[in-house]
């Protein structure tokens, strides 16, 4: 059966040669898409890989770190104005979005402090509390926002002879795929361990010689270049920001989206932003039920199936693998 | 001086709507131990249900006692289905807040699906423009009936709690679950007792904040914020905690709307909860909070 013998197995990315052929079909899928796709759909999946990045931060952050915060939205707002001024200012695309990512990730580090002494609720209570106040600032400070007319942002110039948007595509693709690769690396290394330790029992990992200080911050500084970097990516795809898409109803979109997608897991993580993304396209119709189905998902997820849609994807692979037994 | 107490009479009357939602709060911090995030929208619901009963030309108090109504049932039936269940099973922390957010969004589309997401106004017998004059301070009509519903609900909870067999069966649930079962005590029904008094509370709230503000189906979050800034700032386990935190809270607002700047009067309250979560994370009169990471 599926025994792994050794840590370099265990690290394997796809142990199986079906699951080898599952991937490379998805790839192979994934970057013919423009060709066989109508365009609004290779939007939307520029959309869903965009929030994948989003995603996977916060279930670092949330997943496999155990600190809940709710200050989603204040990072996604930081990373794209950033971004909207560099990219004003002259700044090359892939530079924008490293200052975008760098600057998220020092406010990250900020916030992270009363993480190393506020535990369970009132962290949720604080993340909340700085989530409101930069929606603030950025509401009421006209410098940073642009006003009420907002940030415009120039698109994407047009590459090898690609139209803007698949152009676009191709981008994101690439930058999903690479912060997958580096999150499951980050998630089967040191710090990973170091993450899930804190998560489950802090006071026996900082024991066990886990720098308690330096990775909570770590944790905080790693999902907020994450998000920092899907607002920069946002603001991009939108071509144009004001504060308010930045609201508490975001920050909790991506929560719903870590926890219906799979609570520590980066398989989950791109699940719950396909289903973020998902559900308010096929409800075009009847947006007033986006929240009932997002806090019904929620709520069926813990009481059901407490990992999400990956939970379910585990479970229907077993039950596939040992047919016609159970 | 006179703008000075203007501006005090204002903070109070607001900082004692915020007292109902930090009450309310506190009570089910206290007893359960669940931060519940769908507080405000708990009150929204409520609210738009008096809106709609009022429109179909009952009586203000009859709208009043079914937003109450409906609020209490509400909290009480989130109580008993989802939440006892979950923590009979031991939920975790992130699990309860999930469990309430997901109430939290789905009461939101409740609202905007039956009621519609535009602002409308509450028809409400208590005008804000008839004003009287005290010695220069002007007082409104309705800031006057807001003061005067904080202090009627605080003080009716100060009574249920303090004065009544129940109160004592709340107080002893709260202090040790275990040891208030093996007493005898229903603390199912004690619960979910506390979780119907902190909904109406927080209805009252909103049927108050109602008509200065317009009726929309986020009206309550910003209130719903402050009121857990407040019940932060006074100590999440303290109710005295919550009354003084609020008040403090809405008075710190209105000085800082009067005499700084208008636009940072409501990013105020975060800035009270960050400082105080780090200097003092149990609050001003709170007690127990004893473990540092």
């Amino acid at each position: 059966m599926d025994l792994i013998e050794s840590y370099r197995e265990d690290l394997r990315f796809a142990r199986r040669p079906i699951a080898r052929v599952l991937l490379a079909l998805l790839v192979a899928g994934l970057v013919a898409l423009p060709w066989f796709a109508p365009d609004h759909l290779v939007f939307l999946a520029t959309l869903v890989a965009l929030y994948s990045i989003g995603v996977m931060g916060q279930n670092l952050l949330i997943g496999y770190t155990g600190q809940i915060s709710f200050a989603q939205a204040a990072f996604l707002a930081i990373g794209a104005f950033t971004f909207g001024h560099l990219r004003i200012w002259g700044l090359p695309f892939p530079l924008a979005l490293a200052g975008a990512g760098a600057l998220a990730a020092l406010v990250g580090v900020l916030v992270g402090f009363p993480s190393l002494r506020l535990k369970g609720p009132y962290l949720a209570i604080a993340t909340l509390g700085f989530g409101v106040a930069v929606y603030q600032v950025f509401v009421n400070f006209e410098a940073l926002s642009g006003g009420r007319t907002g940030l415009a942002i120039a698109k994407l110039k047009p590459m090898f002879g690609l139209s803007a948007a698949h152009t676009q595509y191709y981008v994101y693709l690439l930058l999903v795929t690479a912060f997958t690769l580096v999150t499951y690396n980050l998630v089967s290394s040191y710090v990973g361990r170091a993450f899930v330790a804190i998560r489950d029992a802090d006071l026996a990992a900082e024991v066990n010689g886990v720098n308690l200080t330096r990775y909570k911050l770590l944790a905080f500084a790693v999902s907020s270049f994450y998000t920092g970097v899907h607002g920069a990516l946002y603001a991009q795809v939108l071509g144009h920001i004001d504060p308010q898409i930045f609201n508490l109803l975001e920050s909790l979109t991506l929560f719903v989206a870590v926890v219906v997608g799979g609570i520590a897991s980066i398989e989950g993580s791109i699940l719950g932003a396909l289903f973020v993304i998902a559900v308010p396209k096929l409800l075009a119709d009847y947006r007033e039920l986006v929240p009932i189905i997002y806090g019904l998902g929620i709520l069926l997820v813990l009481m059901f199936e407490p990992l999400g849609l990956y939970g379910g994807w585990l479970k229907t692979r077993l039950y596939f693998r040992n047919w016609p037994f159970r | 001086m006179t703008s000075f107490f203007q501006y005090v009479f204002t903070g109070l009357s607001a900082g004692s709507l915020y007292m109902l939602v930090a009450l309310g709060i506190v009570l089910i911090y206290r007893s359960t131990r669940v931060l519940n995030f769908a507080h405000g929208d708990i009150a929204t619901v409520a609210t738009f249900v008096a809106f709609s009963a009022l429109s179909h030309k009952y009586s203000f108090l009859a709208a009043f006692g079914a937003s109450l109504a409906v609020g209490a049932a509400v909290g009480v039936a989130f109580y008993l289905s989802v939440l006892a269940r979950a923590q009979r099973e031991g939920a975790n922390l992130l699990g309860m807040v999930i469990l309430t957010l997901g109430l939290a969004l789905i009461i939101q589309g409740v609202v905007i699906w039956y009621w519609g997401a535009d602002p409308v106004s509450l028809p409400f017998p208590i005008s804000d423009t008839r004003t009287y004059t005290v010695g220069g301070v002007v007082i409104s009509q309705l800031s006057l009936a807001s003061l005067g519903a904080g202090i009627l609900g605080s003080l009716l909870l100060y009574l249920l709690v303090q004065k009544t067999r129940l109160g004592l069966a709340m107080r002893a649930t709260s202090e040790n679950l275990m040891a208030a079962q093996t007493l005898g005590i229903p603390t199912r029904l004690v619960l979910s007792v506390s979780w119907g008094a902190a909904s109406a509370l927080g209805v009252v709230a909103g049927i108050f904040l109602a008509p200065a503000l317009l009726l929309d189906p986020f009206f309550m979050l910003d209130p719903f914020l402050k009121g857990f800034a407040a019940a932060v700032l006074g100590g999440l386990n303290s109710l005295p905690g919550a009354v003084v935190g609020a008040l403090v809270l809405g008075v710190a607002e209105s000085l800082t709307g009067g005499y700084l700047a208008i636009h940072f009067k409501n990013t105020l309250a975060f800035g009270i909860i960050i400082v105080v979560l780090l200097v003092r994370p149990e609050g001003l009169l709170g007690k127990e909070f004893k473990e540092r990471v």
